[in-house]
Parts: structure tokens; sequence; C-alpha cells
């Protein structure tokens, strides 16, 4: 097939279109679950495979453009397939295989009413995705984007009898809509007076001021935030995510924070086309927060699920980091190094949709089999499900960001940005380009510590509580075929990625040079597919491969070496007890115990409630409460201002029809003065 | 990648892992020494390996499988950390394989990995003792990592072997930022591997203990590899000091001729190394566990400072 007149978007359009048949197909075929379960989630699974791999394919070809019959009269929907989009619906496509086939295991003991709405928004819920990335004018990158919105709305309600759930999810559309309005808002500016057209292009010519141009930056940053989880508008995600049935978490933190990344590079380095290295200094700076606030308050959570939704608040960060980089380099005149900090902030969603989506699933399988999600109740769960321990703490290596794991590679390539420094001629910013390296290493050392206590607590030690009977699912222990399948999927991808970093850099630096128009130099990408080279292997390398083999080698020779010289005898005996018999399971370290040490150091940033028991107490309990700050700090007083304007106002509103005709009568006297 | 460079690369992985525990050992016959004791000699933890390494393991009931390669994962990260830092020459063709952050990584990765199997069995000990090491951790990995950068700087690259032929090269003078780095390493050294004053490697004191709580179940052949991968650990950690502050004597490219007087200059360095490092736990006490972070804060604030100094003094 000749290459160049594939019609790669019709393509991509036809694979949304696909998801949406498959969910309405599923609203009809109201009598048979299993049929749903078993026949359109690995059917839509397919639908993501061939996404991933159209996506792969046309990384590198020029943009694709397709004018839609749809939309309104004079607003046709626009669509563009080019290096950024087909970036992204490539990780929409990996992940979603891998959660899609998961779910057609997990979803199989829901009752049928359940099931058939949840594929219809699960399945409208990828196809928005599809279009949001597709959408080439402001009004279908708005229609997808609320569609996206209200489909994870209803998915994340899927369990709408707990108020908890209800209240999250309102919180989530509250915030949800707070952005769009931002988006509508930098969409406007971006507009230039005089040109009718909504679409992208039109956008991209529009010559801005400065000060316009600034002012459609902070409207994105404020509109896409919201939808990442920067801080401060995180705060629906930690209770949005683990309220959703865990392959949705899934989805909703590996892919769909990645739609709000993929709205910011598309503004800020497409449309708007220069970004100052200002606003790179603002976006690494909140970045920069935003993942030491999202791992701190990550360590100090209990629930296994909202723990994991911190750590995509702190993962959202590091993009948001990376993305900063580049845009000062950029600002400042450096296209080089810029690149590869965008190349570090793609590698690092792609990574982040992989390792945070296989620990979600993960925890879906605890959930479904034991019912837990609090970490003090669990312990001992290697022996329980072996295999979901073995995915898990591949997980937890990768987004621990150790070698030759993936996390370590996007964390790799963002230090080595940092590293370039150096070449910048502002002294400011030369010192604080390093400082935003040490908080990354910062950051990534205490995910380490948290999911060392994550797989710790769940998976290792003794069980600490009674499996609880009202375990939902299908009974059996482990993680089933389709959810082993699902999870393995997203495991070798997390080795793939961490293996053959150069490859992945090659393709990364295509979509660089397609959204920014700049790449690496050409001595980083002649290095050969061993080595991952940013700028000149004298510089700085990375052989993961290298690496693997090595410590493969190692290990190997030295269990060979300790069984073929000595012995390997084996006795089992009971653990050490100190002299103390009387030992239970409850007298291991608990989850809070974990954190303790961090709360002592960081105690001004969380909001502690703390009752320790004296010993006089004939009951003696102990009370911890942790929570954010943020919404004590930022919310509630703004829900208070609004609840004190609210009611001045609603003074006004009295009932009595006379004085509503003197407001009239003055409204009208007022507008015969001022208006002529 | 020349037969030359491999040669020179297995040579000093396999100088590096046997000599490692005489490392320990002479620092433990130093403090005796100064102590006023007789010593157990240099040579006594081979002979601690070699009982070890003939026993009977004894395994705890409800000890998985990550308990038991835990040793193996453990060591094998030590053995390729003692591969990339240049201990007697610079030219090493595995060195390419892994810069200065993927050797953080390293370090890291045993670390959680230990810290994984101490909370394997469940008992109190293993959980504290992995809090510990990962309270320890996540400030010392920074604070290492920022040392390393600022040496980094200097050199424009984050290869050691990069680094070490720069340095070499530079003129005796004190640089205020790698001054500055130099402390903030020996502290990291001191914590990282379990030495006073963050901990106490010859104490079985359960409330002050870190490392022992964390190998507190493993027995012959695990603690065997366990101790030893310390012991590679403690060797690489000051071979990374003598090669950041005092690369001076390193033998250059596939220079034959110049091993000897490498050896030689590494072997003097590194006994002067574990002298001072014998004195220095003479000479202070124990913190209490609580106060680690507040030490080792320090040690990331003033590898910070001293990247910036180098900002600030090389316009």
């Amino acid at each position: 097939m000749n290459l160049a007149s594939f019609p790669s978007a019709e393509a991509a359009v036809g694979i949304g279109l696909a998801w949406l048949a498959l969910g309405a197909f599923s609203l009809l075929e109201s009598e048979r679950a299993r049929f749903v379960a078993r026949g359109v989630f690995p059917l839509s699974a397919l639908v993501s495979f061939a996404l991933a791999a159209l996506a792969l394919r046309t990384l590198g070809d020029p943009a694709d453009t397709l004018t839609l019959p749809l939309g309104l009269p004079d607003l046709p929907f626009h669509v563009r397939l080019d290096g950024l989009s087909a970036f992204f619906l490539c990780l929409l496509g990996v992940c979603s295989f891998g959660i899609t086939l998961y779910a057609s295991d997990y979803f199989r003991s829901e009752s049928v009413q359940k099931l058939r709405l949840l594929s219809l928004q699960y399945h409208w819920f990828l196809a928005s995705m599809t279009f949001v990335l597709l959408a080439d004018d402001a009004y279908m990158f708005m229609v997808a984007w609320e569609a996206m919105a209200l489909s994870s709305y209803f998915l994340v309600v899927t369990e709408h009898r707990q108020g908890t759930i209800r209240r999250a999810a309102f919180i989530y559309l509250l915030i949800a809509h707070i952005g769009a309005l931002s988006i509508l808002l930098c969409f406007g500016v971006l507009h230039e007076a005089g040109v009718e057209a909504y679409s992208f292009d039109a956008l991209r010519q529009a010559q801005l001021t400065p000060f316009w141009a600034s002012v459609a930056f902070l409207l994105a940053l404020v509109g896409f935030g919201a939808k990442a989880g920067m801080m401060p508008l995180h705060v629906w995600l930690p209770d949005a995510h683990p309220a959703a049935p865990s392959p949705v978490s899934a989805l909703m933190s590996g892919v769909m924070l990645k739609t709000a990344i993929y709205g910011l590079v598309r503004v800020v380095f497409d449309l708007i086309g220069s970004p100052m290295w200002q606003w790179g200094l603002l976006v690494a700076g909140m970045g920069a927060t935003t993942a030491l606030f999202g791992i701190l308050y990550a360590l100090q959570q209990n629930d296994l699920k909202r723990l994991l939704a911190y750590s995509s608040v702190e993962n959202i960060g590091i993009i948001l980091v990376g993305l900063g980089l580049a845009m000062i380099f950029f600002g400042s005149g450096h296209p080089e190094a810029g690149a590869l900090g965008l190349i570090g902030a793609f590698y690092h969603c792609l990574n982040h949709g992989a390792y945070k989506s296989l620990l979600f699933l993960g925890a879906g399988t605890v959930l479904r089999s034991t019912g837990m999600r609090n970490l003090n109740e669990m312990g001992g769960l290697i022996h329980r499900m072996p295999q979901v321990a073995g995915y898990f703490l591949v997980g937890s290596l990768a987004i621990s960001a150790l070698p030759p794991l993936n996390g370590f590679v996007s964390e790799w390539l963002m230090l080595q940005t940092a590293l370039q420094a150096g070449q910048l001629d502002n002294g400011v910013l030369r010192s604080l380009v390093p400082l935003l390296a040490a908080m990354l290493a910062l950051a990534a050392a205490l995910t380490a510590r948290c999911f060392v206590k994550a797989f710790g607590i769940a998976f290792l030690g003794q069980p600490r509580g009674v499996v609880s009977e009202h375990a939902h699912g299908h009974g059996e222990e482990d993680a089933s075929l389709f959810e082993r399948l699902g999870m393995a999927w997203l495991a070798v991808w997390c080795l793939v990625l961490g293996v053959f970093p150069s490859t992945v850099v090659g393709l990364l630096n295509q979509v660089s040079l397609s959204v920014a128009g700049a790449g690496l130099p050409p001595s980083a990408l002649e290095a050969g597919v061993l080595w991952l080279v940013p700028s000149t292997q004298a510089r700085a390398s990375y052989g993961p491969i290298v690496f693997l083999l090595v410590i493969a080698v190692v290990v190997l020779i030295t269990y060979v070496t300790v069984r073929v010289c000595f012995h390997g005898r084996l006795r089992r005996a009971p653990p050490w007890d100190c002299g103390f018999p009387e030992q239970t399971a409850r007298m291991q370290d608990s989850s809070e115990g974990f954190g303790q040490s961090i709360r002592v150091i960081f105690a001004p940033i969380f909001r502690i409630a703390q009752r320790v028991p004296n010993p006089e107490d004939a009951q003696p309990k102990f009370e911890l409460r942790v929570e954010d700050k943020h919404w004590h700090g930022f919310y509630l007083p703004i829900a208070r201002a609004v609840e004190y304007l609210s009611a001045r106002i609603g003074k006004l509103q009295q009932g009595r029809i006379s004085t509503y005709l003197l407001y009239s009568f003055v409204t009208l006297i007022a507008l015969l003065v001022f208006v002529r | 990648m020349d037969a030359a460079g491999i040669a020179f690369q297995i040579l000093q992985s396999v100088f590096v892992v046997l000599a490692a525990p005489a490392l320990l050992g002479w620092v433990n016959q130093c403090r005796a020494w100064l102590q006023n004791r007789k010593g157990p000699g240099i040579l006594r933890p081979y002979f601690l390996l070699w009982r070890l390494f003939h026993k009977e393991a004894v395994v705890a009931h409800n000890a998985s499988a990550l308990f038991r390669a835990t040793p193996y994962v453990l060591f094998g990260c030590m053995w390729l950390a003692a591969g990339i830092v240049p201990v007697l020459a610079t030219d090493l063709p595995f060195a390419f394989a892994a810069d200065i952050i993927a050797l953080v990584g390293i370090f890291a990765l045993a670390r959680v990995f230990i810290s994984l199997a101490a909370m394997d069995i469940g008992t109190a000990f293993g959980g504290i003792g992995a809090r510990r090491e990962m309270l320890i951790g996540f400030l010392a990995e920074p604070a290492m990592l920022m040392t390393l950068f600022t040496a980094a700087f200097l050199s424009g690259s984050t290869a050691l072997t990069t680094i070490v032929e720069t340095l070499a090269h530079r003129e005796f003078a004190i640089h205020p930022g790698l001054a500055c780095a130099a402390v903030a390493f020996l502290m990291v050294l001191l914590a990282e591997n379990a030495r006073i004053p963050v901990d106490n490697p010859t104490t079985h004191l359960e409330l002050t203990m870190i490392h022992e709580a964390l190998i507190l179940e493993y027995s012959a052949r695990h603690l065997a590899l366990v101790e030893w991968a310390a012991a590679i650990k403690l060797f690489a950690y000051m071979t990374i000091g003598i090669a950041l502050f005092v690369p001076w004597g390193i033998a250059e490219g596939s220079d034959w001729l110049g091993l000897p007087l490498a050896v030689a200059a590494a072997a003097a360095k590194l006994a002067l190394a574990g002298a001072g490092l014998a004195v220095l736990e003479t000479v202070s006490a124990k913190f209490r566990v609580f106060r680690a972070p507040e030490f080792l804060s320090t040690a990331f604030l003033l590898a910070v400072l001293g990247m910036l100094v180098h900002f600030l003094t090389d316009v």
C-alpha cells in the first residue's frame, strides 16, 4: 500500500466511531451480560490495538487533515492527525488495550443492567478521548472534551448509592467545568478578531501581542491544569479516581490526564507557537510543587487506590517540570535542550500510562478478590495472589524510577535536560534550573519510599485482618486469565520502554520535530539501539540493554558459584520472636507508621488531627487524620465567600411583587440615564 | 570497545569484589587500635564469609521468593556499581552503560529490594528497619545526586570516567563548590553505609539499629551475600569519593604500565580513607534516629549549595 495515500485520519475517525458503535451496541444487547463482557470488551481491545498500530505508523508522517460533514451548519468538524496527535493516540491505544482486556474479566460478574451502562460509558469515554486528540478546531475540541468529562463523570458515579462517591463525582464535574470554561476563554483569546473560523489553523495564524499570548497561556494552564490535577486544582483527583471501578481508574489516571498534557502542548507549542521562558519557569515551578506535594500526600494515604491517585498528581507534576524545562530552553533559544525536555515529558507520559494503569489494575484485583482497599487490613497477599504481586512489583519498581525499568529513563532524560543549564545566559535561570533537578531527585526518592510502603504493607508480611465476607467477584483468588493478560501487556511495556529507550526516543524526536520544529542533535540519534545519548556519548549515555545483561549475568554467576562451591541446604523455621512469643500480625508496621517520619519532617504541609491515648485511658484508642490542606486553605474560603455573597444578593429576593416592580422601575430609569 | 578495555573492566570488577571485605577489615582493625583493643585482623571478614557460606540457611516459614532472591539481586547491584566506578583505570567500556544518575539508581534498586525483603517476614523489626532505611534513602539519594551533579557541571559530563579524567587534569585548587560537595558526600557516605553517627554497625540494640534490623532474618549464604554486598558498597562509595575529590594517580586509557602504580595509589588512598573513617567513628557518637533527617537534609542542602556556588563562581 502506498504510504502517502493511506487515509490515516479517516482510519482514526473510524476507530473513534467503532468505539461509539460498540458502546451503543452493548446498550441494545440487553439480555446477555456475559456476551457484553466476553464479546464487546475483547472486540474493543482489538480496536485499541488497531489504534496503537495506526498511530505508531503515522507518527513520522506529515499531518493528514479531514473535514467531517458533522457539526453545525457553518461550523464543520475538522480532524487532523499529526505527530503530536499520533503519539497521544498511540498512548491511548497501548494503555486501553491492556485495560480493556482486563476489564472484560473484571466486569464479568456485574449485573446486566450495570454492565450495559458501564460498557456504553466506557466506550464513549474512549471515543471522546480519541476525538479530543484528533480535533482540529476549537468547536470539535470542546465538544469532545465535554463528552470526555461527562462520560467519565458517569463512570465515576457507577456506585452511586454511596454518598461519598456522589460527592467525589460532583466535585470532579465542577472542577472539570471550571477548567473547560478556562479553555474556552483561552480559545477566545487566541481567536483573532475578524476571522470567522475557529479552526486551529486560523488560531495558529493569529498574531498575538506578548500580553495576550501570556493571557492565553495562563488560561490554558488553568484549564488543562485542572484536568491534569495540577496543584491546587488537584482536589477532585484523589476522590474521583478511587471512586471509579478499577479499570476506569486506570483509564482516567493512565490516559485521561495525558489528554490535558496534550492540550497544553498543543496550545503552547502549536497554537501560540513560541513559548516564553517566563511561562516555562511558571510551569516548571508549579510542576515541581505538584510533584513534591503529590508524593508527600501519597505517603500519608491508607487507601491503596487513593495512594495511587495522589501518586498520579505527582507524576503529572514531573511531566509539567519536563514541559517547563522545554519551554525555558525553547524560550531562551536553545532548541536542542528544549527538544530533550519535551521528549522527556512525552516519555514520562507514556511511562506513567503504562505503570499507573498496571498498578490500578493490580489494586483492582486485590479489591475484587478480597474486598480490601485499606492497606492496614492487607498483608501477605503475595502468598494469596502471587501473580498480582508480581505485576504490582514490576509497576512499583518502574514508578520508583529504578533502572532498568521505564520510569528511570524519563527521569534520566529530565535530569539530563536540567543539566544543560550551563547553556543558559540568564544567571537566575541558570541557578533555578538545577534546583528543579534537585526537586525531581527528591520526588523520585520519595516515590521509592511510597511504593516500598504500598507493596510492602499490602503484599508482604503477614495478613493483618480477616478477608472480608462481602468480597465480590467471580470467586477466583488470584487474577483470572484476561486480567493477567491485561496486566502482562502493561508490564511488558514497562520493561520494553525501559530497555529500548533509544528507539522510543527516536520516535519521540519526530514528534518533537513536528510540534516544536526542533529535535535532538544528530550525534544523539546515531549512537545506535544500545545507547541512549542526549547529545554526545562523552557527555552522557545510558545503555539499559548492557545494564540488564550485566546484572543478569552477574546474578547468575553469583548464584551458580554459591551453589557449586558450597551447598543449597535450606531449613524452614519460625521467624525470630526476640524472646517474646506473644506476637500477632497486628504488631507489624502499619501504613500510618510508614508515613510517620514524613509526617514529622514535613508537618507544616499537612493538616493533622491526632489523638494519642494516655496511660490512664480505660479504652485507649489512637486516632489520626491527615488531610489535604488545600481543601481547607483554598477551596473552603472560596466556598464561604460565594455563600456569603449569595446570601447578600439573596436579600434582593423577597417574593413581593411590588418590590420586583420597583426593581424593574429603577433598572428602567438607570438604563434611560446611562444608555442613550 | 576493545579487548584491552574489556580486560581492564573485568580485572577491576573482580579486584573490587575481592578486595572489599579487606577494606571493612581494615576499618574495624583501625577502630580497634584507636579504642586500645588488639583487633581481629584485616582478614577477619573473609573468615566470616567463609563460615557463613558453609552454614545451613534458615528461612522463616512465610518467606516468599522475594526474600530468597534479594541477596543475589543485592550482590549483583553492588557488583555492577563496582564495575562503573573508576578505581584503577578510566578506560572502562562498561561505564558508558551507566552514568552517575544510573549509579544512584543502582543503589536505590538495592535499597528498595533489601527494604522489601525486610518486610517480607512480617516481624516488627523488619518493618521498622525498612521504614528507617527508606527514611535515610529518600534524603541521602538526592543529596548524593546533587553532589555528583556538582562534579558533572564542572566537567560537562555525567559519565563517571569523563568526570574523573577532567578532574584529574585540573590544577590542584580547592574549588568552593566541590568543597561543599565533598562535605555533603562524606555525610551521605556515613549514612548510606550505616556508619556512626547515623547507624552503628556493631550494635544489635533494637531501638537504634537500621542495617541490622533489615537483615535480622537472614542467615548463612544469604547473610554472607548481604554482608559482602555491604562491604562492596562501602568500597564503592569510598572509591567514588576518591575518584571525585582526589583522582590523581589513576591509570588513563589502557595503560598496562601504569597499572601497578594505580593499584598502589588506590590502596594507599583507600587505607588512608579507611583510617579516617575509623577516626571519625571513634570520636563521634551515634545520633538518635530522629536526628538523622536533620543530618541528611543538611547534606542535601550543602550539596545543592555546592552546585549553586559552582554557577556563581563560574561566570
